[in-house]
């Protein structure tokens, strides 16, 4: 007990140290979650009358957001499965990186849901045992189950081993590589529970087909390990700790082949709508092409297919994936292709026209965006705490006094740290 | 402002009466006692808020009674007199702003396709092209925005047939299955209700209602104090909060007093009927059985208790 208060102070005192560059980041975040609060005080004041949200278009940006980010936090088990299901040495290293990514990204879900909510005052009714949690019936009462099964799953695992880590002592495998495979299998149900919640829709046509879950899978593993490759290239340039080639070679292949799938579902769907054109294809038709002369979606649906493709041949290319200085640029454009594919692209659209085929245009408001800005930014906050601390155990900056952190082998395979190993 | 009046142990009726109100639990699982402590609580705050003496029915389904509609559609003028009674009736918020107006029932009006000498050879192959399909090119019956705001000097139009919709009041409501919260759900009677109180406005049953029969308040609802109708139902037409969703409930505040909805009465083409479906001699029962009848999107398996039918 001790040494977890221990464990706890220490941790915080080193996340409060840092540089000029540190704070200035956080800083800077900080300014950003402000604004995010003060539109989420309105939102509560004025109503949800302050977005561009109305009875026909009902999610936009905050529930796009969030299905997104429900698929960056399941792309953190490209890094898990690599790691203990191959027992890949480099991944192995950095792990404990990606589970972090996990729990901000879970955190960020989360915070979307409060904007996303007319009254989060009464969120309580879905607690178990207090409220109603209408478990067997309700998609999103799965959601709400998976989402914080996975975040306690990887706040379990990640700090099981950083806490291991600090006092020197071993990870114990019998509680621990269980935790591990359930965590696994875990990432994967919670893309698919957020793809059955909008695909089990009948209302909605153009949600309303079995693709859906795999179609977010794929381009999960393709946005998550993205993310992650421009974390890495940024903790290797500005912290001690080191991560190696290896590991980055492994995420971009699994960018490259998840991106190409996810690129072949777009157009075996687009093939299966367009071709015979029923009315059911109205909101994919919308999305592509305009409907009724309303063509405002169109722009991001060509930008977003232009950002993937762009992004699939560069990564196909193996001197521009193995060359660190564009690789980050082919990551940002997947990045943000699946970003307005998940967006503008898939929620959005599936509400033109309504049931009862109304052609209503969505665009945000600037609260909307403010908001939108602000809770990345507060994501970004919590990952940056997590990454710091978790890195200053790796690098033994952070360690149990007195113990002989670092000379002691917690893993048959990880060996000495990456920090002294591999510089 | 609940947790300020508890602090302060205020005397600000509303203030106490809000507290109360956040922290009671969901309507259908409270007791015979606690409902009506629920309707005492309510018929204060409105009575101050509206000044005016306003009631709160707690009424429940009758044995032996499940509610119909029948709707004749060759009857329809397009006059939207049920969008307007119903908006009256049932307390909906009435603003000039976008989304602060709600209606419940919509009347789409269709224009009749068209077939023209003209268009006869239009999507026929030129040359040697290929047959892309026929001319069915004017996109007839199709409901652009706005279409159901219209408002024509005299109804009905030469070039337009209606189509009135509302809640159908499914059997199988997709809305109910998908709710976190248990919030909406059938009564015995038929209609599928809403506990205001206790949604949390995630919309998910706006995402899966596939007649797009509910409205989500997004701002407090605009409703003057002289145009309140007192006459209120819990379930029913009571006024609502902000960020809460809504939908009609077929008037539960009339029907379980043995009156028609406000749309049934007002209709003056007789266009609409509303009756117990379990009573052989009432008169949707008799329309079902004598008439040629419709549901809509019965291919969703959603079976609507609200029919359509023609002479």
């Amino acid at each position: 007990m001790h040494t977890l208060i221990k464990f706890v102070i220490d941790y915080t005192r080193y996340v409060l140290k840092g540089g000029a560059k540190f704070y200035a980041w956080m800083g800077f975040l900080a300014v950003l979650s402000a604004g995010a609060l003060y539109g989420f005080y309105l939102q509560n004041t004025e109503g949800l009358i302050v977005t561009g949200l109305s009875s026909q278009i009902h999610d936009g940006l905050y529930f796009a957001n969030l299905v997104f980010l429900v698929g960056v936090a399941a792309g953190a088990v490209t890094i898990v499965f690599p790691a203990y299901i191959y027992h890949h040495k480099a991944m192995h290293e950095v792990t404990v990186l990606g589970e972090m990514l996990a729990i901000s990204a879970v955190c960020m879900v989360m915070l979307f849901v409060f904007a996303h909510m007319g009254r989060p005052d009464r969120l309580w009714h879905m607690l178990p045992f207090v409220g109603i949690f209408n478990m067997p019936g309700s998609m999103l009462a799965w959601d709400v189950l998976v989402l914080n099964g996975y975040l306690m799953l990887n706040f379990a695992c990640g700090f099981y081993y950083l806490y291991a880590k600090y006092t020197g002592g071993h990870v114990n495998n019998k509680i621990f590589m269980p935790l591990v495979y359930t965590s696994i299998v875990w990432a994967l149900s919670i893309h698919t529970v957020t793809a059955f919640l909008i695909a089990s829709m009948p209302a909605r046509p153009m949600w309303f087909h079995s693709m859906m879950p795999i179609r977010f899978i794929t381009t999960a593993f393709a946005a998550g390990p993205c993310l992650i490759i421009l974390a890495f290239m940024i903790i290797r340039k500005n912290t001690k700790f080191w991560i190696q080639d290896d590991a980055i070679d492994v995420l971009s292949n699994i960018v490259t082949w998840c991106l190409g799938l996810a690129l072949f579902l777009t157009m075996s769907e687009i093939v299966v709508e367009l071709y015979a054109r029923t009315e059911h294809a109205n909101g994919l038709y919308y999305l592509m092409f305009g409907l009724h002369g309303l063509t405002r979606l169109v722009p991001w649906f060509w930008s977003s297919l232009a950002f993937m493709i762009i992004a699939f041949v560069m990564f196909l290319m193996p001197s521009v994936r193995t060359n660190y200085k564009l690789l980050p640029i082919a990551c940002v454009l997947a990045f943000v292709g699946i970003w307005i594919e998940k967006g503008m692209g898939l929620i959005v659209p599936g509400f033109i026209p309504t049931p009862i085929g109304e052609v209503i245009e969505y665009y945000p408001t600037l609260i909307e965006i403010v908001m939108t800005v602000g809770i990345w930014a507060m994501g970004l906050f919590i990952w940056s705490i997590l990454l710091k601390g978790a890195i200053g155990i790796l690098v033994h900056d952070l360690k149990y006094e007195g113990s002989d952190a670092g000379k002691s082998i917690d893993f048959p395979s990880s060996g000495e740290t990456a920090a002294s190993a591999s510089r | 402002m609940g947790v300020a009046a508890l602090m302060t142990q205020s005397d600000d009726v509303k203030a106490t009466v809000e507290w109360a109100e956040q922290f009671q639990g969901n309507y259908r699982l409270m007791t015979a006692a606690e409902k009506a402590e629920a309707r005492a609580r309510l018929e204060r705050r409105y009575s101050a808020q509206y000044s005016k003496k306003v009631t709160v029915d707690t009424s429940e389904a009758l044995p032996g009674v499940l509610m119909g509609y029948a709707l004749n559609i060759r009857k329809c003028i397009g006059c939207r007199r049920c969008v307007n009674a119903c908006v009256e009736e049932n307390n909906q918020s009435r603003g000039k702003n976008p989304g602060e107006r709600i209606e419940w029932i919509q009347v789409l009006r269709m224009e009749r396709g068209e077939f023209s000498k003209e268009k006869m050879n239009e999507g026929y192959p030129e040359g040697l092209g290929i047959q892309v399909g026929g001319n069915a090119y004017t996109p007839a019956g199709q409901v652009l925005e706005g279409q159901y705001h219209y408002e024509p000097a005299l109804v009905p139009e030469k070039d337009a047939t209606y189509m009135p919709i509302a809640c159908m009041q499914c059997e199988k409501p997709p809305c109910v299955k998908v709710c976190p919260v248990r919030t909406t759900y059938r009564e015995a009677d038929g209609p599928v209700v809403i506990d205001y109180n206790w949604c949390i406005g995630c919309r998910m049953c706006m995402g899966a209602c596939p007649y797009w029969a509910r409205r989500i308040n997004l701002t407090t609802p605009v409703l003057p104090k002289a145009e309140m109708n007192p006459v209120t139902h819990y379930l029913g037409n009571r006024p609502r909060m902000r960020g809460v969703v809504e939908k009609c409930h077929w008037c539960l505040q009339r029907t379980r007093q043995g009156r028609y909805p406000a749309c049934v009465e007002v209709c003056p083409v007789g266009a609409r009927k509303f009756g117990n479906l379990l009573d052989p001699q009432s008169e949707v029962s008799l329309i079902l059985a004598r008439k040629n009848v419709f549901r809509l999107k019965a291919e969703l398996n959603t079976f609507p208790k609200f029919f359509y039918f023609y002479d």
